[in-house]
């Protein structure tokens, strides 16, 4: 009776779209736990598996077609097999995972992971989609010729897991079976790797570690290649000339690359003719008549917009009901603690800091819930790829691809799923720069700021005959400015810090297949949970500093002030307005309120007071705050909304010290500007930070967003003077 | 000499080479794309670019420019 076994981990590996999500979850149950590799923008998904009487883990690597890695995000899966991923178990076996349908190109990925020495189970998945279809793979032969288990598996319905599974146990059990390293691939480049390994390992003392075979083959082969990358690092790049001397020696005709695939797809050949036989002529699939409509010229087009709007409108108003009642339970449940607590900064602090607080961190859910759940049934039927193939056109010239279509567009609701839904774009490099634009689009909490400004100083001036009013036209300008100005960013950005060549559109496009709920549903957990626990407790702790900076602190004086005068009135209006009036005091006495007063000749270029400069610097929590903030320091009370006629009465009247009229035309346009560019959410930064794994990209977007945003406001308030003039 | 781009949809060629950089010739040279394998054209995207192609058994995407680093042979 063996013990868990704690040490003891599987990798599942495949390319993408075979089912390996599915089968992790057949696996696994809904057991797992999900994690960021460090340094990368990798998710780590691990399960518990369990193998009669023990338990072991089950690391479900990311989907890939080859083991050539061109950046360290693709480096992970070769690193966690190899067992030289600092931080991970080692790995004891492999469960590879093909489908039937598909079975050339699979096979590729599985030529090489014969080269990484451990012992191998293959589940050949969509199994029953390959019977439908008339294809018939004759497992055992495979198995024999593979040296490895094959096990037929539909993983939907789970057929043959338990199969899998008892599979997984003989390997753990008796370790034999190592294939053969490199029998696909010619003599000559099997001796050439075996020397360069050699080489690598009596150099162990400067590396390490001990490079494997299969490291030694993409060092060779790859060239650029991460692993390459690496071994410079290690070994200085004095060593790339005997790396050449390596590459130089095996002759062919062929670069080496094309060398190994030749190979290996010779060995598939030669396989797949002895074991598979398929119907000479292929049926029309079910998957190329759908195909016929959903990639038409005309019914594609129109189905894509139809889609794209759908979801849009999903997230912007399916959501809006949900947020408000979250916005009302924080409410009530504010309400309540503030008659248990006496006033107070312990109440201040409950009910302003954390309930507030956590009401900032909940309030996304709904939007990301809404999101998260189309994405993964688009992407589990396959229509997600025919969506990137249709609007690729559109995004090449800024360097992207169509696969930033869904994440960019959400964005327009919210930049929060907007960036989880990145996730789906393979290139690192177009999803770094996707992810630092995504703010950019104007969003829904934007909007009572441009809604509140421009009711209260753009004219109700109806233009072309009536068609268009001037109000709706500038907010209209409002949204189209930041993606005006995303695309002059991207450019730049792809000649900058994510510079390199144009990532390959090389896209498969999947069989169309009815998507599982149980797939969706872990999604929808896993995403949520990741955004709760490590965005909320950034947008939780900056909540309730900034709670913080605008309570103390707090003088007791300007109480006993408020309290003499509210001895002296009688009336209940005159009681709230002196209220009103004392919350706006400690407000501008607070740290908040000084920090403004202090950094009034920064913002005074853009025509703001330091009332404004501090309401923005404060909406930081959360962009619809501003408002509140307005509200408390013009002493209307912070329970105000963009439709408040007491709101907008007291910022058509406030003035400067002088006299002067505080807001105008040029001051509210430069404040839509400054709110279109900056990046003043919290939310979105610690989003950022999360899906990237680092706190470079989140301060980059901040900086060029703030310094956008301030010449922008600066040049709109500067030029409107004169034009008012 | 042909390349893939220049094929119509319905249409198929032989692959004789993979030109183009290293990492986007291995790219291609994975997903199948191997001297003597039969590739079929089936339709371009909307907007005229991309293609939508079969080979293996499979549908692929990929950009004309993409598609131009592959040399073939019309089959008729
Ligand atoms: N018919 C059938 N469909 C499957 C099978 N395994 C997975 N699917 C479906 O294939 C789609 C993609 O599956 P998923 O697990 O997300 O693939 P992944 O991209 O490899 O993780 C989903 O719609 C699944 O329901 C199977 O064995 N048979």
């Amino acid at each position: 009776m063996h013990l868990s076994e704690a040490a003891a981990s599987f990798a599942l590996v495949g390319n993408p779209n075979t089912g390996k999500t599915t089968l992790f979850n057949a696996l696994t149950g809904l057991s797992h736990r999900v994690g960021n590799y460090p340094g990368v923008t990798v998710e780590r998904l691990e399960g518990d598996l369990k193998l009669g009487g023990r338990t072991v883990s089950l690391i479900d690597l990311p989907g890939t077609y080859s083991l050539a890695a061109r950046s360290q995000d693709e480096a992970i899966a070769v690193d966690v097999m190899l067992g030289q991923h600092a931080g991970e178990l080692s790995v004891k076996a492999i469960l590879a995972i093909l489908d039937a349908n598909n079975i050339k190109r699979n096979l590729y990925l599985l030529s090489q992971l014969m080269e990484l020495g451990h012992p191998l189970v293959v589940a050949l998945n969509m199994s029953d989609v390959a019977r439908r279809h008339g294809i018939e793979i004759d497992a055992a032969a495979l198995s024999q010729r593979l040296g490895i288990p094959v096990i037929p598996t539909s993983s939907d319905r789970g057929e043959g897991v338990d199969e899998v599974r008892r599979a997984l146990g003989e390997a753990l059990e008796n370790r034999g079976s190592h294939p053969a390293r490199g029998a696909q691939l010619p003599q000559e480049l099997v001796r050439q790797v075996d020397a360069l390994q050699a080489y690598l390992l009596s150099e162990e003392a400067t590396l390490k570690r001990k490079v494997a075979w299969a490291e030694a083959l993409r060092i060779l082969v790859d060239v650029e290649g991460e692993f390459e990358k690496r071994l410079l690092r290690e070994l200085g790049v004095a060593f790339l000339g005997r790396l050449a001397a390596f590459r130089r020696d095996v002759e062919s005709e062929r670069p080496l690359h094309a060398l190994e695939a030749v190979a290996r797809y010779g060995w598939i050949d030669e396989i797949a003719d002895a074991c598979v036989r398929r119907p000479s002529e292929m049926a029309r699939t079910k998957t190329d008549r759908i195909d016929g409509f959903f990639t038409h010229r005309v019914w594609g087009t129109l189905a894509l917009l139809l889609i794209l709007g759908g979801i849009f409108q999903a997230i912007y108003s399916w959501s809006a009901p949900l947020m408000e009642a979250i916005d009302g339970f924080f409410g009530v449940v504010a309400g309540q603690v503030s008659s248990l607590i006496p006033p107070g900064p312990l109440q201040s602090l409950i009910v302003d800091g954390v309930i507030r607080g956590a009401g900032a961190v909940v309030i996304f859910l709904p939007q990301i819930l809404v999101l998260v759940f189309f994405i993964a049934l688009l992407e589990d039927c396959g229509y997600m790829a025919r969506a990137a193939f249709l609007a690729d056109k559109l995004f090449v010239r800024l360097g992207l691809s169509g696969r930033s279509v869904i994440p960019l567009l959400s964005s327009f609701a919210c930049a929060v799923p907007g960036i989880m839904a990145a996730r789906a774009i393979d290139s690192r490099r177009n999803r770094l720069a996707t992810i630092l634009v995504a703010p950019l689009m104007s969003c829904s909490a934007r909007l009572p700021v441009y809604v509140l400004l421009i009711g209260a100083f753009v004219p109700g001036r109806s233009l072309l005959g009536g068609w268009l009013g001037l109000q709706g036209l500038v907010l209209l300008l409002a949204h189209l400015i930041g993606i005006t100005v995303a695309i002059p960013v991207l450019l730049i950005v792809k000649k900058t810090v994510l510079r390199g060549p144009n990532s390959p559109f090389v896209m498969e496009l999947p069989p169309y297949r009815v998507p599982v709920l149980r797939n969706v549903l872990s999604r929808l957990i896993d995403q949520s949970r990741a955004f709760l626990v490590n965005a909320g407790t950034v947008i939780f702790s900056v909540s309730v500093v900034i709670w913080a900076l605008s309570y103390f602190p707090h003088p007791a004086s300007i109480h006993q002030d408020f309290e003499a005068q509210r001895a002296a009135q009688g009336s209940p209006a005159e009681r709230l307005l002196l209220d009103q009036q004392e919350a706006s005091a400690y407000l501008s006495q607070s740290v908040l309120g000084r920090f403004g007063q202090v950094v009034e000749p920064v913002v005074e270029p853009l025509g703001w007071d330091w009332r404004i400069g501090m309401a923005v610097v404060g909406s930081f929590a959360a962009r619809e705050i501003v408002i509140a903030t307005l509200g408390t320091i013009f002493s209307v009370g912070s329970d105000v909304d963009e439709g408040s006629e007491t709101l907008l009465g007291v910022i058509k009247s406030a003035t400067w010290p002088d006299g002067r009229k505080l807001f105008n035309l040029p001051v509210a346009l430069s404040l839509i500007v400054f709110f279109a560019l900056c990046c003043q959410c919290v939310a979105t930064l610690a989003v950022m930070k999360r899906e990237t794994a680092s706190w470079r990209w989140p301060a980059y977007t901040f900086a060029y967003m703030t310094v956008l945003a301030y010449l922008a406001a600066m040049a709109t308030y500067q030029l409107g003077m004169r034009l008012v003039a | 000499m042909t390349t893939l781009d220049s094929l119509g949809p319905s249409h198929r060629g032989r692959i004789k080479t993979v030109h183009g950089s290293h990492a986007i010739s291995q790219r291609l040279m994975e997903m199948g794309l191997i001297e003597g394998s039969t590739i079929e054209v089936i339709r371009l995207a909307p907007l005229g670019d991309p293609m939508q192609v079969s080979i293996h058994d499979y549908n692929l995407s990929l950009r004309k420019s993409e598609a131009a680093l592959v040399e073939v042979e019309r089959c008729t």
